[in-house]
């Protein structure tokens, strides 16, 4: 063919050539017609708390309809991100992207896999038949890496997003947005072969009007950085998550909206063409009011000096509905009863006994102004909380709020004789062995504020107790909680005695380590009156209303039986779902680490260290504020959600008063954080982690028994020990086993606090906790950079902490990498846990005092936290063999890990 | 981008130059001739699989093992027909579907000695006509699995391979192929692109790990009247999806008649931005499974597919003879090949 030919030729066809294409099970052709481009934003876990939510607790098939409604809400792609700590995320991506595949509906979209992670970025398009995005990659590791990685994603045909990132840092001025791209695109298209098309640019997009004076142009810089883009490179495309820039006004939704309109308004004019974006929120540009938008205007443009604070004065205005903060006493001229509503909603307790008592002399007696004005403002509180515009601190303060009402009425009341009606009576009981009552007693106090009569009974009761108590207070439902694994095979013993005793009350299931899958699978066939599992608190008054009601009772279980028995009837046909390699194929697709090559040195101070008492103001800054929030079942990463659209209200509330009584923990010294340790020689055998006693490493001190993942991988199947090197390496290598409390004096602490305060006394808890895993992590890093010292000058900020961004773990028995909680014994035996710190451990292994953490020591770099999921019987009968228990044991406690 | 060099610049000028000139014709069915033999469970197991354990009656790709001539035999009539193109005896040569007659470990051996047996009828035939070269395509089948379609009704989040599985086992096709002798390559009949996407995956690996390549021949196919692969995609969607192979020619093959199969092609002739390829069926089987669509039946409609300046290279899938070939030959050599702007030399 000769040249002119072709030339002649490509005219027409060069045009179209030029536009990208993309597929999934239809073809997106991105035209200028097209117009700007939506990806779809909440099929991810960093940005949907909702989402992430959803794929923790492995409810795939409502997060395909997270999917579906981004589809047929205009997604033209739809972004897809499982970059979660807790989770595995390749997995979760290759899941959630073989699930909807199979979603006709879905699957016509092209998807964009988005990490932060290649390798999960390579899991997912591994799964993909159609032409995908990636997003992203960057120059961030250097030229070497960029094109390793930039080939691979053209092997698999995908389109790429790069982001304005290189080896110098994210480039936040036009001129390096500029830089680092046009740098990434002559390696694309001169190295890897990428069509000019096939590369979409990330300058990123930054939050304005933070008040810091360098912030100021970044939505410039972005729109200048798009106009040169789009100039230097017309076939490729600009994207950006829009909703950064508007970071500094979460909570007030109508500047945000605003603001992200007018940002697209002059970043599409540039040549933004695609962006990730709630295409569902955006204001129209011409439809803002012109004062705020001349406002949000100056902003974007970055047009005067003032411009922020000219925002923020007038953001207040355009708050939505209702956000407006009522600082003056004006509620105190209304009516009574409005009063007391005002009151419990927003859990203020300064005037609520003077306005009890103003109601009490114009009612006619005290229990009408239970059932009357506080009654009502309670049902509001519990419609407010089943709507999710109350959250549970909120609740726990109106509850709070109540109980002071009422304990001003008790001596009228008893005066009187009048015993309100309640709605039911529940018992209580954290079960037999298990010692976690924080999720207990939320439920207990959101079921009284709505009504019910609680009993109870407390934390480690036996069954028995909980028989005879329910037949002695005759109660109407019997609550069940637990937190750790081995108190789901209790729950199911107090459900056999309740059978084989002939009870008929129904009976709920509730806290962290329960499921939905457990309660069907295991606990209702053992009881036929009902058994109902429990999400959350916000789920139990529904539940509770319907099992105490005797008309209702009868068809709800049936319902929920019904439910549970097609539940079970998909389990047993997914059980051939995803066939597990045998325990042998496992092990020869270990991880093998090269110990030989850099090996771990030894510890400066070998041996066992015990920490008296580390100071509590030094344990503050090691917390880890995102499971606290968990706790009171608020979503959101800290410190982000203080300022979350939804929650942060309440969030900021709670966190007020949580570090108001920390200080007080802190300086009254409430308790004492005391913890042991210790360093020892070791070396792996197969599975096993063996310690020594001395370096001669002839006597065995313990033998760890570890569990490795069997599932079908494309990376190693992992255990614990491949962290370790082997027995006969010839490397003398290092682990370590602790055990730490800051839960010691929590029971004179209780007493300091005021009488009956359920708040209060969740909150301490709850900080316990939160200090307990502090101290892990303080001494976590004292390891690391003294007692072990492999990373003596290791300088890591707290977030650095929190995100793990060092070398070593320390993993936990009865967490996801071991998940065995009875090999605590051999953690608390070797370190003399309980003569040396006062910690013990019940008969289901659950640690006393509750704020308590202990685990392994493993230091190589390449060591990671990991899910050891599913076993099959051949590693279970290895593993009782190995522990030298029987196999029905190694089944009891490896019981939620089955797999057959 | 380095561009890797071609294996044979030579051959591939020569192909180039053919197809520039004229619209190549593919061969038929490998299959159907095999079938017309009534070969027995002795005739596939030869000497060599006298005590295999498995049955071996319908693995037609062993038979390059065990019955060269047969095959050999089968390309010769089929270049006598007058086809460019000779497609090796490798359509299940694989260990995925090996594993049904158990003998995975066979599959590089099939795949070169098919090669083999090709590339020696085809040099045989040019050497009678220089001026007139055949070309050897590497088949390269789908497997009998679906990496994006889960088996299990009730569990749609299953896969009875995965994409790395699938890399391997193409890969070990792929070497049998190229040292046997192929001059090019052909991923075919695929019903599932993310099987064709591991396919084109490994044959890149494999270009990069001998730093040389060879023409790409990617066939979908289009299994029913919804207009889809068996997979979902529509025909735009399919081409998009394998496009970073930079095929010499894409198209569909198989599954329907070439009525039927036309607008599928053509809708993927509008977009596609390299040669156009299509290799129907004899017409729809009948009550039997057998396809009776005459050749001057078949040849009238492929001629309708060159008339329409649609195609670059034609041939037959199941049901096709040496004498529909002929007649396709025939036809077709009235009209000019689809006119391609970029051709890539690349």
């Amino acid at each position: 063919m000769n040249d002119s030919n072709q030339k002649k030729g490509q005219q027409s066809s060069k045009a179209r050539l030029r536009h990208t294409r993309l597929s999934g099970l239809e073809p997106l052709v991105i035209t200028p017609e097209l117009g700007f481009v939506n990806i779809g934003e909440r099929t991810n876990v960093t940005g949907s708390a909702k989402f992430k939510r959803l794929i923790l607790d492995g409810k795939y098939d409502e997060a395909i309809e997270v999917a579906l409604q981004q589809v047929e809400n205009g997604a033209q792609i739809i972004d897809v991100n499982m970059d979660e700590g807790l989770l595995d995320s390749e997995e979760a991506m290759v899941t959630f992207l073989n699930l909807i595949a199979a979603e006709p509906d879905i699957a016509r979209v092209p998807v964009m896999v988005d990490s932060s992670k290649f390798s999960v970025i390579e899991a997912g398009l591994r799964c993909l038949q159609g032409k995908g995005v990636v997003n992203s990659i960057s120059l961030k590791e250097g030229e070497e890496a960029f094109l390793e990685q930039a080939r691979r994603v053209r092997r698999y045909g995908a389109a790429v997003v790069v982001m304005a990132f290189d080896e110098k840092g994210q480039a936040d001025t036009a001129e390096r947005m500029v830089e680092c791209l046009e740098r990434a695109y002559r390696l694309l298209t001169d190295e890897a072969g990428f069509a000019p098309e096939d590369i979409i640019f990330d300058p990123n997009i930054f939050p304005v009007a933070t008040g810091m004076d360098e912030h100021n142009n970044y939505s410039m810089e972005f729109i200048n950085a798009t106009r040169e883009l789009k100039q230097r490179f017309p076939h490729c495309h600009v994207s950006g998550g829009v909703s950064n820039m508007s970071f500094s006004f979460r909570g007030n939704n109508v500047v945000r909206e605003a603001m992200h309109s007018v940002f697209l308004y002059h970043a599409t004019k540039a040549g933004m063409d695609m962006g990730i974006v709630n295409a569902g929120q955006l204001e129209v540009y011409d439809d803002i009011d012109p004062e705020l938008r001349e406002l949000v205007e100056d902003v974007v443009l970055n047009r005067r000096d003032d411009a922020t604070e000219r925002l923020l004065e007038a953001a207040d205005r355009y708050k939505g509905e209702g956000k407006q903060q009522e600082k003056d006493e004006a509620w105190r001229e209304k009516s009574v009863a409005e009063r007391l509503k005002y009151s419990l909603v927003k859990g203020i307790d300064k005037y609520i006994v003077e306005d009890t008592e103003e109601a009490r002399q114009q009612h006619a007696s005290s229990l009408e102004v239970i059932e009357g004005p506080l009654m009502d403002g309670m049902n509001y509180v519990g419609d407010l909380f089943g709507d999710g515009r109350m959250f549970l601190p909120q609740v726990v303060k109106s509850a709070r709020v109540m109980k002071k009402a009422v304990a001003h009425l008790v001596p009228y009341l008893e005066k009187e004789k009048k015993v309100g009606e309640k709605k039911g009576k529940i018992l209580m009981a954290t079960v037999k062995g298990d010692v976690h009552d924080i999720g207990k007693n939320i439920v207990g106090v959101v079921l009284a504020c709505n009504g019910f009569d609680i009993v109870d009974l407390g934390v480690m009761v036996p069954t028995e107790k909980i028989l005879a108590e329910a037949r002695k207070q005759d109660v109407d439902v019997i609550g069940l909680s637990g937190l750790i694994t081995p108190s789901l095979d209790e729950m199911v013993s107090v459900a056999e005695a309740m059978n084989s005793e002939n009870f008929e009350l129904p009976l709920m299931i509730g806290g962290a380590t329960t499921s939905r899958a457990h309660t069907a699978l295991r606990i209702d066939p053992c009881y036929p009156h009902g058994v109902v599992w429990v999400k959350d608190a916000s789920r139990s008054v529904d539940v509770a209303r319907k099992l105490a009601s005797t008309t209702h009772r009868g068809d709800y279980t049936a319902g929920i039986r019904e439910e549970y028995e097609q539940f079970r009837e998909r389990q047993s046909q997914r059980k051939t779902r995803k066939p597990l390699a045998s325990l042998a194929k496992a092990r020869e697709n270990s991880l093998r680490l090269d110990f030989s090559a850099q090996p771990l040195q030894a510890p400066s101070k070998p041996g066992l260290h015990v920490i008296e008492s580390w100071p509590l103001d030094d344990l503050v800054d090691y917390i880890d504020w995102t499971p606290f929030f968990r706790t009171w079942e608020l979503a959101g990463r800290f410190p982000d959600i203080l300022e979350d659209e939804v929650v942060g209200e309440a969030a900021s509330s709670l966190y007020d008063d949580a570090r108001e009584m920390l200080e007080r923990i802190v300086k009254e010294r409430w308790l004492t954080a005391r913890g042991v340790c210790i360093l020892a020689p070791a070396n792996s055998e197969g599975d096993d982690v063996l310690l020594y006693t001395d370096e001669s490493r002839e006597e065995v001190l313990e033998r760890l028994v570890c569990l490795r993942q069997q599932g079908a991988k494309s990376g190693p199947n992992l255990c614990l020990a491949d962290f370790v090197a082997p027995v006969g390496s010839g490397v003398p290598d290092w682990a370590g086993l602790f055990a730490v409390t800051a839960g010691l004096g929590i029971e004179e602490a209780q007493k300091r606090l005021p009488k009956d305060d359920d708040y209060a006394d969740i909150m301490l808890k709850a900080l316990a906790d939160r200090l307990a895993e502090a101290l892990a992590e303080a001494l976590h890093r004292k390891v690391r950079t003294d007692l072990w010292g492999y990373a003596s000058d290791e300088k890591l900020d707290s977030q650095s902490l929190i995100e793990e961004a060092y070398h070593g773990i320390r993993p936990a028995p009865g967490y996801p990498a071991c998940p065995d909680h009875s090999e605590k014994t051999k953690i608390f035996d070797l370190l003399d846990a309980p003569g040396r710190v006062g910690m013990t451990l019940t008969e289901s292994f659950a640690m006393l005092p509750t704020a308590a953490v202990s685990g392994y020591y493993f230091g190589h770099p390449e060591s990671k936290y990991f899910v050891v999921g599913k076993l099959d019987r051949d590693q279970v009968e290895d593993y009782a063999r190995r522990k030298d228990i029987s196999l029905e044991q190694a089944e009891k406690f490896l019981r939620p890990n089955l797999a057959y | 981008m380095k561009t890797l060099p071609w294996h044979d610049p030579e051959r591939v000028n020569s192909l180039l130059h053919h197809l520039g000139q004229r619209i190549l014709v593919l061969d038929g069915a490998m299959g159907t001739m095999i079938q017309a033999e009534k070969l027995g469970e002795a005739d596939y197991r030869g000497d060599r699989f006298g005590d295999h354990t498995d049955d071996l009656k319908g693995n037609n790709d062993l038979l390059s093992l065990t019955r060269p001539e047969l095959i050999a035999d089968i390309h010769r009539r089929f270049l006598a027909a007058g086809c460019d193109l000779v497609e090796t005896n490798t359509f299940n040569a694989n260990r995925i579907s090996q594993a049904d007659y158990a003998l995975e470990a066979l599959a590089g051996e099939i795949n070169l000695a098919s090669a083999k047996l090709a590339r020696k009828v085809c040099d045989e035939v040019t050497a009678t006509n220089p001026e007139r070269p055949r070309f050897v395509v590497g088949v390269i089948g789908p497997t009998n699995r679906t990496a994006s379609i889960s088996p299990d009704v009730s569990n749609p989040g299953y896969r009875a391979v995965t994409f790395a599985d699938l890399v391997e086992t193409y890969r070990e096709a792929v070497r049998g192929l190229l040292d046997g002798g192929a001059d090019l390559l052909m991923i075919e009949t695929i019903f599932d692109t993310l099987n064709a996407k591991a396919a084109i995956f490994a044959v890149q690996d494999e270009f990069e790990a001998r730093q040389e390549h060879w023409p790409l021949l990617i066939s979908g196919t289009i299994t029913d009247a919804s207009g889809r692969t068996l997979s979902g995609q529509t025909p735009e969607a399919f081409y998009y999806s394998i496009a970073h192979a930079a095929p010499l020619a894409t198209g569909f093959n198989c599954a329907l008649g070439a009525d039927q199969l036309k607008p599928h092609v053509r809708a993927l002739a509008r977009v596609a931005n390299c040669l156009v390829t299509a290799h129907p069926n004899a017409g729809l089987p009948n009550e039997f499974g057998e396809y009776d669509e005459s050749p001057e039946q078949m040849a009238s409609v492929v001629e309708s597919y060159a008339a329409e300046g649609l195609v670059n290279i034609i041939g037959g899938c199941c049901g096709t003879t040496p004498e529909h070939l002929q007649a396709i030959v025939e036809a077709v050599s009235r009209h000019a090949p689809r006119p391609f702007e970029e051709l890539k030399a690349a």
